[in-house]
Protein backbone atom coordinates (compact mmCIF):
# COMPACT_ATOMS: atom_id res chain seq x y z
CA UNK A 1 0.00 0.00 0.00
CA UNK A 2 1.49 3.57 -0.98
CA UNK A 3 1.50 6.25 1.62
CA UNK A 4 -1.59 8.30 -0.11
CA UNK A 5 -3.65 5.56 -0.01
CA UNK A 6 -2.89 4.22 3.66
CA UNK A 7 -3.23 7.98 4.42
CA UNK A 8 -6.64 7.96 2.87
CA UNK A 9 -7.32 5.11 5.00
CA UNK A 10 -6.72 6.06 8.37
CA UNK A 11 -8.48 9.38 7.85
CA UNK A 12 -11.42 7.03 7.31
CA UNK A 13 -10.84 5.09 10.19
CA UNK A 14 -10.32 8.01 12.44
CA UNK A 15 -13.64 9.70 10.76
CA UNK A 16 -15.40 6.38 11.53
CA UNK A 17 -14.14 6.37 15.30
CA UNK A 18 -15.19 10.37 16.05
CA UNK A 19 -18.91 9.24 14.43
CA UNK A 20 -18.97 5.90 17.30
CA UNK A 21 -17.78 8.40 19.86
CA UNK A 22 -20.47 10.83 19.04
CA UNK A 23 -23.29 8.11 18.97
CA UNK A 24 -21.70 6.74 22.77
CA UNK A 25 -22.05 9.68 23.90
CA UNK A 26 -25.04 10.37 22.54
CA UNK A 27 -26.37 7.21 23.47
CA UNK A 28 -25.46 7.47 27.03
CA UNK A 29 -26.76 10.83 27.92
CA UNK A 30 -30.19 9.93 26.56
CA UNK A 31 -30.71 6.45 26.77
CA UNK A 32 -30.84 6.01 30.33
CA UNK A 33 -33.76 8.05 30.26
CA UNK A 34 -35.70 6.71 27.24
CA UNK A 35 -35.22 3.22 28.51
CA UNK A 36 -35.79 4.15 32.14
CA UNK A 37 -32.89 3.14 33.77
CA UNK A 38 -32.56 4.56 37.29
CA UNK A 39 -29.56 7.40 37.37
CA UNK A 40 -28.42 5.19 40.34
CA UNK A 41 -27.77 2.77 38.40
CA UNK A 42 -26.57 4.63 35.17
CA UNK A 43 -25.96 7.90 35.51
CA UNK A 44 -26.46 10.16 32.28
CA UNK A 45 -23.36 12.11 31.17
CA UNK A 46 -24.48 15.34 31.86
CA UNK A 47 -24.83 13.86 35.55
CA UNK A 48 -21.27 12.02 35.55
CA UNK A 49 -19.88 15.82 34.01
CA UNK A 50 -21.33 18.05 36.66
CA UNK A 51 -19.96 14.93 39.08
CA UNK A 52 -16.51 15.77 37.98
CA UNK A 53 -16.96 19.15 38.71
CA UNK A 54 -18.09 18.37 41.96
CA UNK A 55 -15.28 16.27 42.79
CA UNK A 56 -12.53 18.55 41.30
CA UNK A 57 -14.03 21.38 43.86
CA UNK A 58 -15.24 19.15 46.77
CA UNK A 59 -13.35 15.47 46.90
CA UNK A 60 -9.52 16.84 46.24
CA UNK A 61 -9.74 15.03 42.48
CA UNK A 62 -6.81 16.42 41.23
CA UNK A 63 -4.78 14.88 44.21
CA UNK A 64 -6.58 11.80 44.47
CA UNK A 65 -5.65 11.28 40.51
CA UNK A 66 -1.84 12.90 41.19
CA UNK A 67 -1.60 9.75 44.08
CA UNK A 68 -2.36 7.39 42.30
CA UNK A 69 -0.89 8.89 38.43
CA UNK A 70 2.70 8.60 40.64
CA UNK A 71 1.82 4.88 42.27
CA UNK A 72 1.30 3.67 38.30
CA UNK A 73 4.15 5.56 37.41
CA UNK A 74 6.54 4.18 40.21
CA UNK A 75 4.93 0.52 39.61
CA UNK A 76 5.50 0.48 36.45
CA UNK A 77 8.81 1.86 35.78
CA UNK A 78 10.38 -0.24 39.20
CA UNK A 79 8.34 -3.72 37.43
CA UNK A 80 9.41 -2.81 33.85
CA UNK A 81 13.21 -2.89 35.38
CA UNK A 82 12.83 -5.63 37.79
CA UNK A 83 11.27 -7.53 34.91
CA UNK A 84 13.70 -6.34 31.77
CA UNK A 85 16.93 -7.54 34.02
CA UNK A 86 15.05 -10.57 35.10
CA UNK A 87 14.62 -11.52 31.82
CA UNK A 88 17.77 -10.21 30.77
CA UNK A 89 19.89 -12.54 33.59
CA UNK A 90 17.72 -15.57 33.41
CA UNK A 91 18.31 -15.37 29.48
CA UNK A 92 22.26 -15.30 29.98
CA UNK A 93 22.21 -18.74 32.76
CA UNK A 94 20.23 -22.02 31.46
CA UNK A 95 21.08 -23.02 34.98
CA UNK A 96 19.40 -19.96 36.75
CA UNK A 97 16.16 -20.50 34.29
CA UNK A 98 15.77 -24.09 34.90
CA UNK A 99 16.30 -24.10 38.53
CA UNK A 100 14.07 -21.02 39.07
CA UNK A 101 11.43 -21.89 36.28
CA UNK A 102 8.72 -23.75 39.04
CA UNK A 103 8.77 -20.70 41.28
CA UNK A 104 8.19 -18.55 38.45
CA UNK A 105 5.64 -20.41 36.75
CA UNK A 106 4.07 -20.79 40.34
CA UNK A 107 4.27 -16.83 40.86
CA UNK A 108 2.96 -15.69 37.73
CA UNK A 109 -0.42 -18.14 38.16
CA UNK A 110 -0.89 -16.69 41.23
CA UNK A 111 -3.08 -13.86 41.06
CA UNK A 112 -0.93 -11.48 42.25
CA UNK A 113 -3.94 -8.61 42.86
CA UNK A 114 -5.02 -11.44 46.21
CA UNK A 115 -1.40 -9.82 47.43
CA UNK A 116 -2.87 -6.56 48.03
CA UNK A 117 -3.97 -7.21 51.75
CA UNK A 118 -0.77 -8.96 52.56
CA UNK A 119 1.48 -6.07 51.52
CA UNK A 120 -1.04 -3.89 53.27
CA UNK A 121 -0.38 -6.20 56.80
CA UNK A 122 3.15 -5.53 56.00
CA UNK A 123 3.16 -1.61 55.14
CA UNK A 124 -0.19 -0.55 56.57
CA UNK A 125 -1.86 2.16 54.45
CA UNK A 126 0.47 4.16 52.73
CA UNK A 127 1.73 4.14 48.67
CA UNK A 128 3.74 1.37 49.26
CA UNK A 129 1.60 -2.09 49.01
CA UNK A 130 -0.09 -0.41 46.02
CA UNK A 131 3.52 0.16 43.82
CA UNK A 132 4.35 -3.20 44.98
CA UNK A 133 0.81 -5.07 43.53
CA UNK A 134 1.98 -3.05 40.50
CA UNK A 135 5.42 -4.20 40.16
CA UNK A 136 4.73 -7.47 40.99
CA UNK A 137 1.56 -7.59 38.51
CA UNK A 138 3.98 -5.35 35.71
CA UNK A 139 7.27 -8.16 36.38
CA UNK A 140 6.19 -10.85 34.31
CA UNK A 141 5.16 -9.92 30.71
CA UNK A 142 7.87 -8.12 30.67
CA UNK A 143 10.07 -10.73 32.39
CA UNK A 144 8.81 -13.65 30.01
CA UNK A 145 8.92 -11.26 26.83
CA UNK A 146 12.87 -10.36 27.65
CA UNK A 147 13.25 -14.19 28.28
CA UNK A 148 11.88 -15.53 25.49
CA UNK A 149 13.41 -12.92 23.02
CA UNK A 150 16.84 -13.78 24.40
CA UNK A 151 16.17 -17.74 23.61
CA UNK A 152 15.13 -17.14 20.01
CA UNK A 153 17.90 -14.51 19.10
CA UNK A 154 19.58 -16.15 15.90
CA UNK A 155 22.25 -18.33 17.21
CA UNK A 156 23.72 -17.45 13.09
CA UNK A 157 23.93 -13.85 14.70
CA UNK A 158 25.65 -14.98 17.63
CA UNK A 159 28.44 -17.19 15.84
CA UNK A 160 28.54 -13.86 13.53
CA UNK A 161 29.64 -11.55 16.27
CA UNK A 162 32.27 -15.00 17.58
CA UNK A 163 33.64 -14.97 14.00
CA UNK A 164 34.95 -11.75 14.56
CA UNK A 165 36.01 -12.25 18.18
CA UNK A 166 33.38 -10.91 19.91
CA UNK A 167 33.49 -10.44 23.82
CA UNK A 168 30.45 -12.04 25.77
CA UNK A 169 29.68 -8.43 26.67
CA UNK A 170 29.61 -7.33 22.76
CA UNK A 171 27.65 -10.59 22.04
CA UNK A 172 25.19 -8.70 24.73
CA UNK A 173 25.29 -5.22 23.36
CA UNK A 174 25.16 -5.75 19.85
CA UNK A 175 23.18 -8.61 18.80
CA UNK A 176 20.75 -9.89 21.92
CA UNK A 177 19.58 -6.31 24.29
CA UNK A 178 18.98 -4.74 20.33
CA UNK A 179 17.11 -8.16 19.63
CA UNK A 180 14.86 -8.11 22.51
CA UNK A 181 13.69 -4.49 21.68
CA UNK A 182 10.57 -5.37 19.70
CA UNK A 183 9.46 -8.12 22.61
CA UNK A 184 10.20 -5.93 25.35
CA UNK A 185 8.58 -2.90 23.98
CA UNK A 186 5.50 -5.61 23.88
CA UNK A 187 5.95 -6.79 27.09
CA UNK A 188 5.78 -3.14 28.49
CA UNK A 189 2.33 -1.92 26.47
CA UNK A 190 1.22 -4.93 27.98
CA UNK A 191 2.75 -3.57 31.44
CA UNK A 192 1.50 -0.33 31.57
CA UNK A 193 -2.43 -1.25 31.14
CA UNK A 194 -1.49 -3.94 34.15
CA UNK A 195 -0.10 -1.74 35.96
CA UNK A 196 -2.82 0.44 36.85
CA UNK A 197 -4.75 -2.46 37.83
CA UNK A 198 -2.70 -3.42 40.11
CA UNK A 199 -2.78 0.28 41.87
CA UNK A 200 -6.42 0.15 42.04
CA UNK A 201 -6.93 -3.22 43.41
CA UNK A 202 -4.20 -2.04 46.47
CA UNK A 203 -6.24 0.89 46.56
CA UNK A 204 -9.53 -0.43 47.13
CA UNK A 205 -8.31 -2.96 49.62
CA UNK A 206 -6.87 0.04 52.31
CA UNK A 207 -6.07 3.77 52.44
CA UNK A 208 -7.67 7.06 51.83
CA UNK A 209 -5.81 8.01 48.65
CA UNK A 210 -6.20 7.65 45.51
CA UNK A 211 -8.80 6.60 42.94
CA UNK A 212 -9.28 3.39 44.10
CA UNK A 213 -10.32 5.21 47.54
CA UNK A 214 -12.68 7.20 45.77
CA UNK A 215 -13.87 4.63 43.86
CA UNK A 216 -15.05 2.73 46.71
CA UNK A 217 -16.18 5.66 48.68
CA UNK A 218 -18.57 6.54 46.31
CA UNK A 219 -19.48 2.79 46.23
CA UNK A 220 -20.81 3.44 50.09
CA UNK A 221 -22.24 6.44 49.63
CA UNK A 222 -24.31 4.56 46.11
CA UNK A 223 -22.97 7.80 44.18
CA UNK A 224 -22.62 6.21 41.06
CA UNK A 225 -21.51 9.51 39.35
CA UNK A 226 -18.39 9.21 41.32
CA UNK A 227 -17.90 6.24 40.43
CA UNK A 228 -18.06 6.71 36.75
CA UNK A 229 -15.91 9.28 37.08
CA UNK A 230 -13.03 7.55 39.08
CA UNK A 231 -13.28 4.33 36.48
CA UNK A 232 -12.96 7.39 33.89
CA UNK A 233 -9.78 9.39 35.78
CA UNK A 234 -8.34 5.55 36.03
CA UNK A 235 -8.93 4.79 32.28
CA UNK A 236 -7.07 7.83 31.40
CA UNK A 237 -4.40 7.33 33.32
CA UNK A 238 -3.88 4.19 32.00
CA UNK A 239 -4.22 5.88 28.46
CA UNK A 240 -1.02 8.29 28.53
CA UNK A 241 0.88 5.52 30.16
CA UNK A 242 0.36 3.28 27.13
CA UNK A 243 0.80 5.91 24.62
CA UNK A 244 4.10 7.25 26.28
CA UNK A 245 5.22 3.67 25.90
CA UNK A 246 4.00 3.56 21.94
CA UNK A 247 5.98 7.38 21.68
CA UNK A 248 9.34 5.91 23.24
CA UNK A 249 8.99 2.74 21.12
CA UNK A 250 8.54 4.48 17.60
CA UNK A 251 11.52 6.04 18.67
CA UNK A 252 13.63 3.14 19.66
CA UNK A 253 12.10 0.56 16.78
CA UNK A 254 12.60 3.49 14.11
CA UNK A 255 14.60 1.14 11.85
CA UNK A 256 11.04 -1.41 12.11
CA UNK A 257 9.14 -1.93 8.70
CA UNK A 258 6.40 1.13 9.09
CA UNK A 259 3.55 -0.69 10.64
CA UNK A 260 0.07 0.39 10.97
CA UNK A 261 0.07 2.27 14.97
CA UNK A 262 -2.87 3.66 14.58
CA UNK A 263 -3.99 0.41 15.21
CA UNK A 264 -2.78 -0.51 18.57
CA UNK B 1 58.21 -19.10 -5.58
CA UNK B 2 56.81 -21.68 -3.11
CA UNK B 3 53.30 -21.92 -2.71
CA UNK B 4 51.34 -20.47 -0.27
CA UNK B 5 48.58 -22.02 1.95
CA UNK B 6 45.85 -20.10 2.62
CA UNK B 7 43.96 -22.57 4.39
CA UNK B 8 44.46 -26.44 4.84
CA UNK B 9 42.44 -29.31 6.55
CA UNK B 10 44.33 -32.02 8.13
CA UNK B 11 43.04 -35.40 8.51
CA UNK B 12 39.96 -33.81 9.85
CA UNK B 13 36.96 -35.85 11.17
CA UNK B 14 34.00 -34.65 13.15
CA UNK B 15 31.45 -36.67 15.34
CA UNK B 16 28.64 -35.37 16.92
CA UNK B 17 26.48 -36.29 19.69
CA UNK B 18 23.60 -38.38 18.73
CA UNK B 19 20.40 -36.91 19.87
CA UNK B 20 19.23 -38.74 22.97
CA UNK B 21 21.56 -41.91 22.63
CA UNK B 22 24.69 -42.14 24.03
CA UNK B 23 26.48 -42.47 20.56
CA UNK B 24 27.67 -40.09 18.28
CA UNK B 25 27.21 -39.79 14.29
CA UNK B 26 30.17 -39.08 11.84
CA UNK B 27 29.42 -36.48 10.05
CA UNK B 28 32.92 -36.02 8.29
CA UNK B 29 35.61 -38.65 8.10
CA UNK B 30 39.30 -37.91 7.47
CA UNK B 31 39.27 -34.75 5.46
CA UNK B 32 42.33 -33.44 3.99
CA UNK B 33 43.04 -30.90 1.22
CA UNK B 34 44.35 -27.21 0.82
CA UNK B 35 43.36 -23.71 -0.60
CA UNK B 36 46.61 -22.28 -1.96
CA UNK B 37 47.01 -18.00 -2.08
CA UNK B 38 44.25 -16.57 -4.23
CA UNK B 39 42.84 -19.43 -5.13
CA UNK B 40 39.01 -20.59 -5.58
CA UNK B 41 37.61 -24.21 -4.25
CA UNK B 42 33.94 -24.84 -4.06
CA UNK B 43 32.98 -28.11 -2.08
CA UNK B 44 29.73 -30.10 -3.27
CA UNK B 45 27.92 -32.78 -1.82
CA UNK B 46 24.45 -34.61 -0.98
CA UNK B 47 22.73 -32.39 1.81
CA UNK B 48 24.05 -33.33 5.08
CA UNK B 49 27.67 -34.61 4.08
CA UNK B 50 29.10 -32.00 6.75
CA UNK B 51 30.15 -29.35 4.22
CA UNK B 52 28.99 -26.65 6.49
CA UNK B 53 30.63 -28.40 9.62
CA UNK B 54 34.06 -28.09 7.73
CA UNK B 55 33.57 -24.34 7.20
CA UNK B 56 32.31 -24.12 11.02
CA UNK B 57 35.45 -26.15 11.72
CA UNK B 58 37.71 -23.91 9.38
CA UNK B 59 36.01 -20.39 10.79
CA UNK B 60 36.93 -21.44 14.66
CA UNK B 61 33.67 -22.13 15.65
CA UNK B 62 33.70 -25.55 16.30
CA UNK B 63 36.60 -27.81 17.40
CA UNK B 64 37.58 -30.84 15.24
CA UNK B 65 37.01 -34.25 16.96
CA UNK B 66 40.55 -35.74 15.36
CA UNK B 67 42.39 -33.52 12.80
CA UNK B 68 43.65 -29.75 12.26
CA UNK B 69 42.79 -26.92 10.32
CA UNK B 70 45.58 -24.41 9.75
CA UNK B 71 45.22 -20.66 8.42
CA UNK B 72 47.59 -18.63 7.20
CA UNK B 73 50.30 -21.74 9.04
CA UNK B 74 48.02 -21.09 12.34
CA UNK B 75 46.02 -23.75 13.65
CA UNK B 76 42.78 -22.71 14.11
CA UNK B 77 41.67 -23.11 17.71
CA UNK B 78 38.93 -20.08 17.97
CA UNK B 79 37.40 -17.49 15.91
CA UNK B 80 40.41 -15.36 14.14
CA UNK B 81 41.12 -12.34 12.37
CA UNK B 82 41.93 -14.17 8.81
CA UNK B 83 38.79 -15.77 8.47
CA UNK B 84 35.51 -14.36 7.62
CA UNK B 85 32.36 -16.38 6.35
CA UNK B 86 29.03 -15.66 4.99
CA UNK B 87 25.93 -17.17 4.85
CA UNK B 88 22.74 -17.87 2.80
CA UNK B 89 20.90 -15.88 5.39
CA UNK B 90 22.33 -12.29 5.55
CA UNK B 91 22.31 -11.88 9.00
CA UNK B 92 22.28 -8.08 8.56
CA UNK B 93 21.27 -6.71 11.81
CA UNK B 94 17.48 -4.61 11.52
CA UNK B 95 18.50 -2.05 13.97
CA UNK B 96 22.07 -0.87 11.77
CA UNK B 97 22.05 0.92 8.20
CA UNK B 98 23.62 -0.39 5.47
CA UNK B 99 26.91 1.68 6.32
CA UNK B 100 26.67 0.40 10.02
CA UNK B 101 26.09 -3.50 8.93
CA UNK B 102 29.60 -2.94 7.23
CA UNK B 103 31.23 -1.67 9.52
CA UNK B 104 29.95 -4.35 12.38
CA UNK B 105 33.20 -7.01 12.01
CA UNK B 106 35.66 -3.92 12.48
CA UNK B 107 33.68 -2.73 14.96
CA UNK B 108 33.83 -5.61 17.09
CA UNK B 109 37.72 -6.10 16.03
CA UNK B 110 38.15 -2.27 17.35
CA UNK B 111 39.50 -0.08 14.55
CA UNK B 112 39.36 3.23 14.94
CA UNK B 113 36.36 5.09 13.44
CA UNK B 114 37.62 7.01 11.01
CA UNK B 115 39.61 4.02 9.53
CA UNK B 116 35.82 1.59 10.04
CA UNK B 117 33.89 4.58 8.16
CA UNK B 118 36.81 4.47 4.97
CA UNK B 119 36.42 0.91 4.82
CA UNK B 120 33.31 0.86 4.47
CA UNK B 121 32.66 3.73 2.14
CA UNK B 122 34.98 2.30 -0.11
CA UNK B 123 33.30 -1.59 0.07
CA UNK B 124 29.52 0.43 -0.43
CA UNK B 125 30.95 2.27 -3.77
CA UNK B 126 32.60 -0.95 -5.37
CA UNK B 127 29.26 -2.59 -4.36
CA UNK B 128 27.18 -0.10 -5.70
CA UNK B 129 25.62 0.23 -2.15
CA UNK B 130 26.75 4.46 -1.46
CA UNK B 131 23.19 5.98 -2.21
CA UNK B 132 21.88 3.00 0.50
CA UNK B 133 24.40 3.54 3.24
CA UNK B 134 22.26 4.92 5.44
CA UNK B 135 19.43 2.72 4.53
CA UNK B 136 18.07 -0.28 6.61
CA UNK B 137 18.01 -3.56 5.62
CA UNK B 138 14.39 -4.30 5.13
CA UNK B 139 14.52 -1.27 2.61
CA UNK B 140 16.93 -3.14 0.41
CA UNK B 141 15.87 -6.02 -2.12
CA UNK B 142 17.41 -9.48 -1.28
CA UNK B 143 20.49 -9.21 -3.89
CA UNK B 144 21.29 -5.75 -2.47
CA UNK B 145 21.27 -7.41 1.07
CA UNK B 146 23.37 -10.08 0.30
CA UNK B 147 26.07 -7.64 -1.30
CA UNK B 148 25.55 -5.90 1.69
CA UNK B 149 26.70 -9.15 3.77
CA UNK B 150 29.56 -9.58 1.33
CA UNK B 151 31.05 -5.92 2.06
CA UNK B 152 30.72 -6.88 5.41
CA UNK B 153 32.63 -10.29 5.02
CA UNK B 154 34.94 -8.17 3.04
CA UNK B 155 35.43 -5.08 5.64
CA UNK B 156 37.31 -7.03 7.83
CA UNK B 157 40.16 -7.65 5.08
CA UNK B 158 39.97 -11.61 5.89
CA UNK B 159 43.26 -13.93 4.09
CA UNK B 160 40.04 -16.57 3.75
CA UNK B 161 36.79 -16.46 2.95
CA UNK B 162 34.51 -19.60 3.90
CA UNK B 163 31.48 -18.87 1.81
CA UNK B 164 28.42 -21.21 2.72
CA UNK B 165 25.96 -21.32 0.37
CA UNK B 166 25.60 -17.17 -0.27
CA UNK B 167 23.34 -17.31 -3.27
CA UNK B 168 21.09 -19.91 -2.56
CA UNK B 169 18.41 -17.58 -1.32
CA UNK B 170 17.84 -15.48 -4.27
CA UNK B 171 16.63 -15.52 -7.15
CA UNK B 172 17.88 -17.14 -10.66
CA UNK B 173 18.91 -13.38 -12.53
CA UNK B 174 19.98 -11.47 -8.93
CA UNK B 175 21.83 -14.80 -8.49
CA UNK B 176 23.86 -14.78 -11.82
CA UNK B 177 24.90 -10.97 -10.81
CA UNK B 178 25.73 -11.64 -7.37
CA UNK B 179 27.90 -14.69 -8.88
CA UNK B 180 29.55 -11.88 -10.96
CA UNK B 181 30.27 -9.46 -8.51
CA UNK B 182 31.56 -12.44 -6.31
CA UNK B 183 34.31 -13.23 -9.08
CA UNK B 184 35.68 -10.14 -9.94
CA UNK B 185 35.99 -9.19 -6.42
CA UNK B 186 37.84 -12.30 -5.25
CA UNK B 187 40.25 -12.01 -8.38
CA UNK B 188 40.86 -8.23 -8.37
CA UNK B 189 41.11 -7.87 -4.30
CA UNK B 190 43.25 -11.38 -4.36
CA UNK B 191 41.11 -12.93 -2.34
CA UNK B 192 41.06 -16.91 -1.41
CA UNK B 193 38.20 -18.31 -0.57
CA UNK B 194 36.04 -21.65 0.34
CA UNK B 195 32.85 -21.87 -1.35
CA UNK B 196 29.69 -24.99 -0.53
CA UNK B 197 27.05 -24.73 -3.13
CA UNK B 198 24.71 -27.02 -4.25
CA UNK B 199 24.73 -25.52 -8.14
CA UNK B 200 27.17 -27.44 -10.05
CA UNK B 201 27.65 -24.49 -12.31
CA UNK B 202 28.19 -22.09 -9.73
CA UNK B 203 30.70 -24.25 -8.58
CA UNK B 204 32.51 -25.03 -12.13
CA UNK B 205 32.07 -21.13 -13.73
CA UNK B 206 33.71 -19.89 -10.01
CA UNK B 207 36.54 -22.17 -8.84
CA UNK B 208 39.79 -22.85 -9.55
CA UNK B 209 38.61 -26.50 -8.09
CA UNK B 210 35.80 -28.12 -7.39
CA UNK B 211 35.82 -30.70 -4.21
CA UNK B 212 33.31 -33.32 -4.06
CA UNK B 213 32.09 -34.73 -0.73
CA UNK B 214 30.73 -38.55 -0.36
CA UNK B 215 27.05 -38.87 1.59
CA UNK B 216 27.69 -38.91 5.47
CA UNK B 217 30.10 -39.39 6.94
CA UNK B 218 31.45 -37.42 4.37
CA UNK B 219 35.04 -37.94 2.70
CA UNK B 220 36.62 -35.88 -0.28
CA UNK B 221 36.13 -38.37 -3.20
CA UNK B 222 36.89 -36.59 -5.91
CA UNK B 223 38.73 -33.06 -7.44
CA UNK B 224 38.31 -31.53 -10.27
CA UNK B 225 40.44 -28.79 -11.89
CA UNK B 226 38.42 -26.29 -13.76
CA UNK B 227 40.92 -25.34 -16.17
CA UNK B 228 39.02 -22.35 -17.96
CA UNK B 229 39.72 -18.76 -18.53
CA UNK B 230 37.59 -16.22 -17.40
CA UNK B 231 37.50 -17.02 -13.28
CA UNK B 232 36.64 -13.07 -13.32
CA UNK B 233 33.68 -13.46 -14.95
CA UNK B 234 30.99 -16.28 -14.68
CA UNK B 235 28.95 -15.26 -17.40
CA UNK B 236 31.85 -15.73 -19.81
CA UNK B 237 32.45 -19.71 -18.22
CA UNK B 238 28.42 -20.07 -18.55
CA UNK B 239 29.26 -19.82 -22.40
CA UNK B 240 32.02 -22.04 -22.40
CA UNK B 241 31.11 -25.29 -23.95
CA UNK B 242 33.03 -27.16 -21.61
CA UNK B 243 31.58 -25.87 -18.31
CA UNK B 244 28.50 -28.44 -19.72
CA UNK B 245 31.18 -31.18 -19.57
CA UNK B 246 32.35 -30.53 -16.16
CA UNK B 247 29.34 -30.07 -14.48
CA UNK B 248 28.43 -33.48 -15.93
CA UNK B 249 31.62 -35.15 -14.47
CA UNK B 250 30.33 -33.59 -11.34
CA UNK B 251 26.64 -34.66 -11.65
CA UNK B 252 28.01 -38.39 -12.40
CA UNK B 253 30.46 -38.31 -9.10
CA UNK B 254 26.77 -37.00 -7.53
CA UNK B 255 25.39 -39.86 -8.79
CA UNK B 256 22.79 -37.93 -10.49
CA UNK B 257 21.64 -39.23 -13.73
CA UNK B 258 19.77 -38.58 -16.56
CA UNK B 259 16.70 -40.89 -16.73
CA UNK B 260 17.87 -42.10 -20.17
CA UNK B 261 21.66 -42.84 -19.04
CA UNK B 262 21.57 -46.15 -19.04
CA UNK B 263 19.60 -46.95 -22.15
CA UNK B 264 21.98 -44.52 -24.08
CA UNK B 265 24.45 -46.42 -22.67
CA UNK B 266 26.01 -42.95 -20.84
CA UNK B 267 26.11 -38.99 -21.95
CA UNK B 268 29.84 -39.02 -23.63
Amino acid sequence: MNGAARGALARKGAAASLALLVVFLAAWEWGPGLLRIPTFIVPPLSMVYAEFFRMLHLNNLVVHTGVTAAEVLAGFALGSLLGALGGYLLGMSRVAELALSPYILALQIAPKVAFAPLFILWMGFTVYPKILVAILIVFFPVMINVLTAIRAVDPDLVNLARSFKATRAQIFWSIEFPSTMPPLFAGLRIGSTLAVVGVVVGELVGGNLGLGYLLSFGEGQANTPMVFVSILMLTLIGGIAYVLVIVVERRVLHYMPARAYGGI
Amino acid sequence: MPKVLRLEYRRVSMRFPEAGGRGSVAAIEDVSFSVEDGEVVSLIGPSGCGKSTLLNIGSGLLSPSAGEAYVDGERVVGPNAHVAFMLQKDLLLPWRTIAQNVMFGVEIQGHPAPERKRRAQALLESFNLAEFADHYPHQLSGGMRQRAALARTLAVDPSVLLLDEPFSAVDAQTRMMLQRDLALTLMRAGKTALLITHDLTEAVTLSDRVLVMSRRPGRIIDEIAVDLPHRDDPIARRHDSRTAGHVTRLMERLDIAPARYAEAGGVR
